[in-house]
């Protein structure tokens, strides 16, 4: 009785209410903590998370990974990646094959396929897609009875009700052809669409550099946003030969073009589509390409708020692919060539949620709710344990829970440079190169990779990480400077050979043989948040142990950029990930024509060895396959050779990726190059929604305490305060 | 009262022009127009050209304060401060770096912000004005001895450790709420609980000690003993008299900040995967995207200056001795 008037109390009417409420759901159902709505449960989705948020989908513009998760799915350019073949291999994705350039020379006589580089001045490939490839539906498309668009003179007034790309009513469709792929190019130079790669392109691209200054000029005559017709602008290397078939004219030889052609920059966008969104009032209300991408890929993309959830769904018109049946040797045993034949893609829809912070995106993979992880810092001690040989393993509780571990060494590599035109460090002298051999014996990468990478890494011994051509195991890739070959293992010098080496250079003891000054290194380097002064203390250690005093200049990340372009620094950390899978991806970071101080180039260190030049210039040239394969990889080996001996790097790692799988997530292989993948993916939908169902049952008791906790302190007042006031009464 | 809100409103906007001029020269301090178009553009195979075209097509390409190439007006005019602030005071923030309206950003991510910020601001009041009078009355005992310990105890933690603790426990380890992420519609209520539990929570140390100490102040004063003498029950005293007497200064420190409730929580939106403004400021500074930090800046200041001309304006329904002229 008593109880229940104090339920009427209304200060604790609400608390009561609350904690009732919170009780009664918690009793009604066995996953309340399910984040997706009920509806969802039993469908064929795959759940995935992102951290950042993709600042651009438009394929002109979009270069980082954050985008490409997306864009892959979406846009087709005209090759791709075989899923499950390693080394990487292109295949044919919207083309019917690979291209196979012609080479011409100055005259425009055509040369054989051996023809020495220099004899060729053009390089031409033709490209012909499938007939019957389609977009998915989208108001870009859609046409009335006359065959007009639909949605062809929009403006403000006219898209008042229209916030998002599926308020349109009307939706269309049409096949894909040569032209679309032709005006994508050409949207490479639009002057308001800052392609990352326009400037390289226009190197290579005949004609592309004319575009762009045309465009630039007839931009300025347009009003503000007003649409550039591209179709309107010649591109003389690029053009149509019939309806499905087109040729890009190269200057020069250029083997690695064909990887261009596996990413997004090369994707088709059509006419209609850039007309679409550039009507007016499209732009105000983010109706853009770079918000809604257009494709013919297995995808599409219906919702996008990058601040909370990205929703890809199944296109409808997608062309038939399937899944393949051959791969590396494993691929069978590890059930990857199971759906072998079976048409792609396998999943309705995937939902991508935006996780900002690693313990909730962690929890929510334990709890089942994403179907695939990362393995943070924080929960790696949870996740995976390290055996004595370096081994792998599942901890128990993920190997109970029938989690799959995926294990990949990233086309990546972290180093600290040099910059060669310092008067200490740099330069090709002998004494300098000395110096810098010593301190590459003396930073042990190997510790470092085990106190600060968990293991997750591999020692560099050149720029080149493994599944690269060129890349050497064994004694073949050992690097001479730092490591000896003994028993069949690379074992790092010891440091008298580096203080050795240091005497040689003319800092015995690190101090200058002539004025005995002590060495003072500067490393500079970008703040690096949480464990970066552990990280750093370490290196000075590492240096300490030739007796050389780092200073260490931390710094933010423009600051840091603007020091490396103009040479200001002595030592830096930097790291390359691979656009694609060629060896001349990694080397030229040291082409001493690209120096970042003479020309603005890659060549963070300026390293410039007349020697290595002339290497690189041939090897760049040719193929990895074919009859001079072998001749790339000799020449490889030379100038990886030159490499570390002189140094210019202190070779870092090669980080290796961890990424864990549900045992209900099928066709999962570790792939760094090839991002289309979600059309192989497959979920057991009914085991996903059993074990969900067994690991998220509610514990209802703590709500119990709770509300006896409220009461335990209410109810004391609550006398307390009825006897004060009778006892007043008295 | 109307020539008094003109007159505020007066003085607010040099307090606006001020707020803008900081909030500029800080960002150009810290970054030049070359590190925005570098962050914009990435880190790979980025040129000087690229540059230099990102800069003049979004008029970064132009003297900061003071342009010595024009003439006329156009010296202070045709400069980056004044094309990129003077058109906010007209509601205008312009496009983000990435190309994305930032009002209609500003609109979507309201909702969220609200949906934790305004449950927690109302309960959270609610439980702590409830709560110090109850220490208010049982004051001197054990019960306003603990309840002191508490609070002093509840102070002391970070508000970090609330929300992992909370997440860990409530949703990891009893499975009874997401641990993270947003719905909309009905769906959000379930994605609601938890940061607005966490936040009253994590809330109730400081305010309740703060709310104490005025009541404990009116509780003394002679219209108490009155209101006592004449028969009223404690409850009454309390709510009816000594609650209304302690408005002013409890109106001070809230009122200002309900405006502000919009522009969400930078932590407990990032850690629970709220879309909203806290989270959207917090990518903004990330990615010095100096459109978007001014426009939050900008909104920052409004919201303030609102949260101040709504609280003098309070105290007249609290007070009515107190009158603006």
């Amino acid at each position: 009785m008593f109880a229940l008037r104090l339920a009427h109390r209304p200060v604790l009417r609400p608390v009561l209410l609350l904690l009732s409420l919170l009780f009664l759901l918690a009793a009604c159902s066995s996953e309340q903590n399910d984040p997706y709505p009920q509806a969802e449960r039993g469908q064929n989705i795959l759940y995935a998370a992102f951290t950042d948020r993709p600042k651009h989908l438009d394929p002109v513009q979009s270069y980082s990974e954050d985008e490409i998760t997306f864009t892959a799915q979406i846009y087709e350019p005209p090759l791709q990646y075989h899923y499950l073949k390693r080394p990487y291999t292109l295949i044919p994705a919207t083309s019917e094959s690979v291209p196979v350039p012609r080479y011409y020379d100055a005259e425009g006589h055509e040369l054989p396929a051996d023809a020495p580089a220099a004899e060729i001045a053009r390089s031409v490939y033709d490209i012909r897609i499938r007939p019957g490839i389609r977009y998915q539906p989208h108001p870009a498309f859609a046409t009335d009875a006359a065959g007009q668009p639909v949605y062809g003179d929009l403006d403000a007034e006219k898209l008042a009700g229209i916030e998002v790309i599926a308020d349109f009513a009307e939706t269309g469709s049409r096949e894909l052809v040569a032209d679309d792929y032709i005006y994508q190019i050409k949207r490479l130079a639009h002057p308001r669409l800052h392609s990352p790669i326009f400037s390289m392109m226009s190197e290579r691209i005949i004609g592309l550099p004319e575009l762009g200054a045309a465009l630039h000029a007839a931009d300025k005559e347009l009003p503000p946003g007003g649409w550039l017709d591209l179709d309107r602008f010649p591109l003389a290397g690029v053009t149509r030969l019939d309806r499905y078939t087109y040729r890009i004219e190269l200057r020069g030889k250029y083997p690695q073009f064909p990887y261009w052609l596996a990413m997004p920059f090369f994707a088709p966008v059509p006419r209609e589509v850039d007309r679409f969104y550039s009507m007016p009032g499209m732009a105000e209300k983010n109706l853009t390409l770079d918000w809604y991408p257009v494709g013919t890929g297995p995808f599409m993309l219906t919702r996008n708020d990058p601040n909370s959830r990205m929703v890809l769904e199944r296109n409808p018109n997608f062309h038939g692919e399937t899944y393949p049946c051959v791969g590396e040797p494993g691929d069978a045993a590890a059930g990857l060539l199971a759906d072998c034949g079976k048409p792609l893609p396998f999943l309705d829809k995937a939902v991508f949620s935006r996780e900002k912070e690693a313990i909730p995106y962690w929890n929510k993979f334990l709890q089942g709710y994403y179907d695939a992880s990362g393995i943070s810092s924080d929960s790696f001690d949870q996740a995976v344990r390290l055996g004595v040989g370096g081994d792998v393993r599942l901890t128990d509780e993920m190997r109970d829970k029938g989690i799959r571990l995926l294990t990949s060494v990233r086309p990546s590599v972290f180093y600290m440079g040099f910059n060669m035109l310092d008067p200490v460090v740099g330069g090709l002298s002998e004494e300098a190169t000395k110096l810098r051999q010593a301190l590459s014996i003396a930073i042990d990468q190997e510790e470092f990779i085990s106190i600060f990478m968990n293991g997750r890494g591999i020692a560099a011994t050149s720029p080149l990480p493994p599944g690269i051509f060129g890349y050497l195991e064994g004694e073949a890739g050992n690097n001479p400077v730092v490591y000896d070959w003994v028993d069949g293992r690379a074992r790092r010098k010891s440091i008298a050979e580096a203080k050795k080496l240091l005497a040689e250079a003319g800092w015995p003891n690190g101090r200058n043989a002539k004025t005995g000054e002590p060495l003072v290194l500067n490393l500079d380097t970008t703040s690096g948040g949480m464990g970066e002064k552990s990280r750093l203390d370490w290196l000075t250690r590492q240096f300490a142990k030739l007796d050389i005093q780092l200073v260490v200049r931390s710094t933010d990340f423009n600051r840091f950029q603007e020091k490396i372009r103009k040479g200001a620094v002595q030592l830096y950390y930097l790291g390359w990930n691979a656009d694609y899978p060629d060896p001349e991806n990694f080397l030229f970071l040291l082409d001493g024509t690209d120096g970042k101080v003479a020309v603005g180039g890659e060549n963070a260190s300026n390293y410039a060895n007349p020697e290595y030049d002339r290497l690189f210039e041939r090897m760049k040239n040719m193929e990895s396959d074919g009859p001079r394969g072998a001749e790339r990889l000799a020449i490889i080996r030379e100038a990886i050779a030159l490499l570390q001996h002189d140094a210019p790097w202190i070779y870092g790692f090669h980080p290796k990726s961890y990424t864990l799988g549900h045992k209900w997530l099928h066709n999962r292989k570790s792939t760094d190059v090839g991002n289309n993948i979600l059309k192989y993916q497959r979920i057991d939908v009914a085991e996903r929604a059993r074990l969900r169902q067994e690991w998220n049952e509610p514990v209802l008791w703590p709500l119990l305490a709770a509300l006896l906790l409220v009461v335990a302190v209410i109810l004391p007042a609550a006398v307390g305060y009825r006897r004060r006031e009778r006892g007043t009464a008295h | 009262m109307l020539a008094y809100l003109v007159r505020r409103l007066l003085y607010a906007l040099p307090i606006l022009i001020g707020v803008n001029v900081i909030t500029f020269a800080l960002f150009f301090i810290v970054n030049t127009p070359d590190d925005m178009a570098r962050m914009q553009l990435g880190v790979k195979r980025v040129t000087p050209e690229a540059i230099d075209k990102w800069k003049a097509q979004r008029g970064y390409d132009k003297p900061l304060f003071i342009n010595e190439a024009a003439s006329g007006s156009a010296v202070f005019t045709d400069t980056i401060f004044f094309s990129k602030s003077a058109r906010m005071f007209a509601g205008d923030f312009g496009r983000a770096e990435d190309g994305r309206d930032i009002a209609r950003e500003i609109t979507s991510r309201m909702g969220p912000s609200l949906a934790i910020a305004l449950p927690t601001f109302v309960l959270g009041l609610l439980v702590t004005v409830s709560f110090a009078l109850m220490l208010t009355f049982f004051r001197a005992s054990y019960l306003d001895f603990w309840g002191v310990v508490l609070c002093v105890a509840l102070m002391s933690i970070s508000g970090l450790f609330y929300i992992i603790g909370g997440q860990f426990l409530i949703s990891k380890m009893w499975k009874l709420v997401p641990i993270s992420g947003y719905g909309g519609g009905l769906d959000a209520w379930k994605f609601v609980i938890l940061p607005v539990l966490i936040g009253v929570i994590s809330g109730i140390g400081s305010s309740t000690r703060w709310y104490r100490t005025i009541f404990l102040e009116e509780i003394s004063r002679d219209y108490v003993r009155t209101a006592r003498a004449k028969g009223l029950s404690e409850l009454a005293v309390l709510f009816r008299h000594v609650l209304r007497n302690a408005m002013i200064p409890i109106l001070t420190g809230v009122v200002v900040v309900i405006p502000l409730l919009f522009m969400g929580s930078l932590l407990t939106e990032s850690f629970f995967g709220i879309p909203g403004l806290g989270s959207y400021t917090i990518d903004a500074i990330n990615a010095q995207d100096f459109a978007v930090v001014r426009a939050m800046v900008f909104i920052g200041s409004v919201l303030y200056i609102v949260g101040l001309i709504l609280t003098d304006l309070s105290y007249t329904l609290v007070d009515p001795r107190i009158r603006f002229n």
